[in-house]
């Protein structure tokens, strides 16, 4: 029953963590400690994968109280995927920070931050217990503060509070409806819930409890209309942090809505399935609206982030296998992407002195790799094949079909037509326009070179030979629709039922 | 006595809410604070408020007593607060920060990060 890979991640993440703020002080042994790990925990990570899509779900129990009164951790293949793909992204962030974090900023403990910010994300995607899913909630946050104030600018603390105060009301919200969920089945273990809600016959008032659900985790992946605090805030921070959030928080939000929705309360996602058609419609344009009236390319990506919310929430709205393999493609390769482009931003502005689009100009002629390199993640961005955005797009829309539901195939289409004209405009103003007076004679350090180049071979990767994530993620929703593996794994003698 | 202190949930939240609602930092701050104890008082009075019945199952029977509180909300609450304690500590401090840094309270001022005057993109070419 018992298996240490599952735990792994986090127990890595934790004691890398304590290690690290021990060294808070040698600033230059803490990325020799930070890199080699998270190296580890990518290998552990793509284990955990590998074992998952071979043998199916796998469960660990704690001190062998077994479910559901102990906690468990219990790991699918759609947990596994995206804690992997979290665990690449920290390390290519990890990468960024040596040239952009150094001295003080370290001594403020970002590596230390980073870690536990990695413990909580890993946590939320491997665990199987649902008021646990709500203390690694909390343990990434309470890191995520860390890092957004590293600096201490005045628009950090500005942008902070903001992203403190809702973040924690969303979290609140979580809570109750924890209570509300322990007080109706009498257990917090999911495949226990899973269980109890097939076996029907509740009058519990399960629909609030839903829409609950809906509101918090809509709060922390920024959904309309409490996607506000998203770009009051992303921006603020140092670009490695921007690139981490960017790719991480959110995901996290739309990971335990699709958990909790879909594989525990199937019935009530369809009857919230309208309200979340005209939610994910609408943070969608929201998003993409935004970003072609932002001049500051890193508000211009915070609005990306929140479009391609709307984008995943699609597939939840329309809850069928295809749509939710779709949602969890996306999430994967938005993660990849969204960290790529705010280390690009990080780039342009480093070459071009200024994340303003008024300002920037030239970096076509000042350097035509990394102008090349940007142009293929803003196709990615936009949906245009052959890279990664193009295959959950296609995915989306066509379970959009599938289902009857045209206006939102037609709203992805419409976002993905507005999105390539933000990035058409990004790259005609700062790459082809005539060179500014604020750009600088820099070049790119290989500190940032690599990981760009590390993320971008990923996202031509997921484009050109994207069969095996397809049926990945086709495995992964199916997994989530017919819990059987997963309840199995957590039950194993009474095979699937208590 | 549940009614009771059910009656006391609701006050709470309505207080947080309402304090929550202000412009004003601090009592925003409040307000988190009278959301945390809500919350924890809420899933308390979920698990049952019987001092009466001791939630140990007695020799002979299976189960426990139906009418014992249920010790598990209560293991809850008990990471809930810290949890909230540390939230709440840390946001304090950063309201103070936030006071000296921006010289205000009011968020409505607050715009040091999203200006009221931003620059549109360039519309020409």
């Amino acid at each position: 029953m018992g298996h240490w890979l599952v735990i792994s991640p986090i127990v890595l993440c934790i004691g890398l963590g304590a290690l690290l703020l021990m060294l808070r002080n040698r600033t230059e042994w803490q990325a020799a400690v930070a890199i080699p790990g998270l190296v580890l925990l990518v290998l552990i990570d793509a284990a955990l994968l590998y074992r998952v899509a071979s043998d199916g779900a796998v469960t660990m129990v704690m001190g062998r109280w077994l479910p559901p009164f102990g906690i468990a951790f219990t790991v699918d293949i759609f947990g596994a995927l995206m804690a992997l793909t979290a665990a690449v992204v920290a390390l290519a962030a990890s990468f960024y920070s040596l040239s952009e974090i150094t001295g003080s900023s370290r001594r403020y403990g970002f590596f230390p931050f980073l870690m536990l910010l990695l413990a909580g994300v890993s946590g939320a995607f491997l665990t199987g217990d649902v008021f646990n899913l709500y203390v690694w909630f909390e343990v990434l946050l309470i890191s995520s503060f860390g890092l957004l104030i590293l600096g201490s600018e005045p628009e950090q603390i500005d942008g902070a509070l903001k992203y403190a105060v809702l973040n924690l009301i969303a979290t609140t919200l979580f809570l109750v409806s924890v209570g509300y969920l322990y007080a109706v089945f009498g257990t917090l273990n999911m495949a226990d819930i899973a269980v109890k809600v097939r076996a029907g016959d509740s009058n519990a008032p399960l629909m609030t409890l839903a829409g609950l659900f809906l509101l918090a985790f809509g709060m922390k992946a920024a959904a309309f209309p409490v996607n506000f605090w998203l770009p009051a805030s992303y921006h603020t921070p140092r670009i490695t942090v921007s690139a981490l959030f960017a790719g991480l928080l959110t995901k996290v939000g739309i990971y335990a809505l699709i958990r909790i929705l879909v594989m525990l309360l199937p019935v009530e996602r369809a009857g919230l399935g309208p309200l979340v058609t005209i939610i994910a419609i609408v943070t969608m344009l929201v998003g993409v609206m935004g970003a072609l009236g932002a001049n500051d390319i890193r508000r211009m990506l915070g609005y990306i982030v929140i479009s391609g919310i709307g984008t995943m929430l699609a597939g939840v709205a329309l809850g069928s296998v295809d749509g939710l393999s779709g949602t969890i493609f996306y999430a994967l390769h938005s993660m990849v992407l969204m960290t790529a482009l705010y280390l690009i931003a990080g780039q342009a502005a480093h070459l071009g002195g200024g994340f303003s689009l008024t300002v920037l100009g030239g970096l076509y002629r000042q350097n035509g790799w990394f102008a090349g390199l940007s142009l293929v993640l803003f196709f990615a961005i936009s949906g245009l094949p052959p890279f990664s955005g193009f295959w959950p797009k296609v995915v989306l829309v066509k379970a959009a079909f599938a289902a009857g539901a045209w206006w939102l195939a037609a709203a992805i289409l419409l976002v993905g037509f507005l999105t390539t004209i933000v990035f058409g405009r990004v790259f005609l103003l700062a790459y082809w326009r005539s060179a500014a007076a604020s750009a600088t004679a820099e070049r790119m350090k290989w500190h940032a070179t690599l990981p760009l180049l590390g993320l971008t071979l990923l996202v031509v990767g997921f484009g050109l030979f994207p069969e095996w994530l397809l049926r990945l993620t086709h495995a992964a929703a199916l997994g989530l629709e017919q819990p059987t593996a997963y309840l199995q794994s957590v039950f194993p003698a009474a095979g699937g039922a208590q | 006595m549940e009614a009771v202190f059910a009656v006391v949930v609701g006050i709470f939240f309505t207080a947080a809410i309402y304090l929550m609602l202000s412009r004003y930092s601090i009592r925003i701050m409040l307000g988190i604070a009278i959301l945390g104890n809500a919350v924890n008082l809420l899933l308390f009075t979920a698990g049952r408020v019987t001092p009466e019945v001791l939630p140990i199952i007695q020799k002979g029977v299976a189960t426990l007593d139906l009418a014992a509180a249920n010790p598990l909300p209560q293991a809850l609450i008990l990471t809930a607060i810290v949890i909230s304690f540390s939230f709440l500590a840390f946001l304090l401090v950063l309201t103070y920060r936030a006071y000296q840094a921006l010289k205000t309270d009011d968020t409505d001022e607050m715009r040091l990060a999203e200006p009221e005057e931003r620059p549109l993109p360039p519309l020409g070419y």
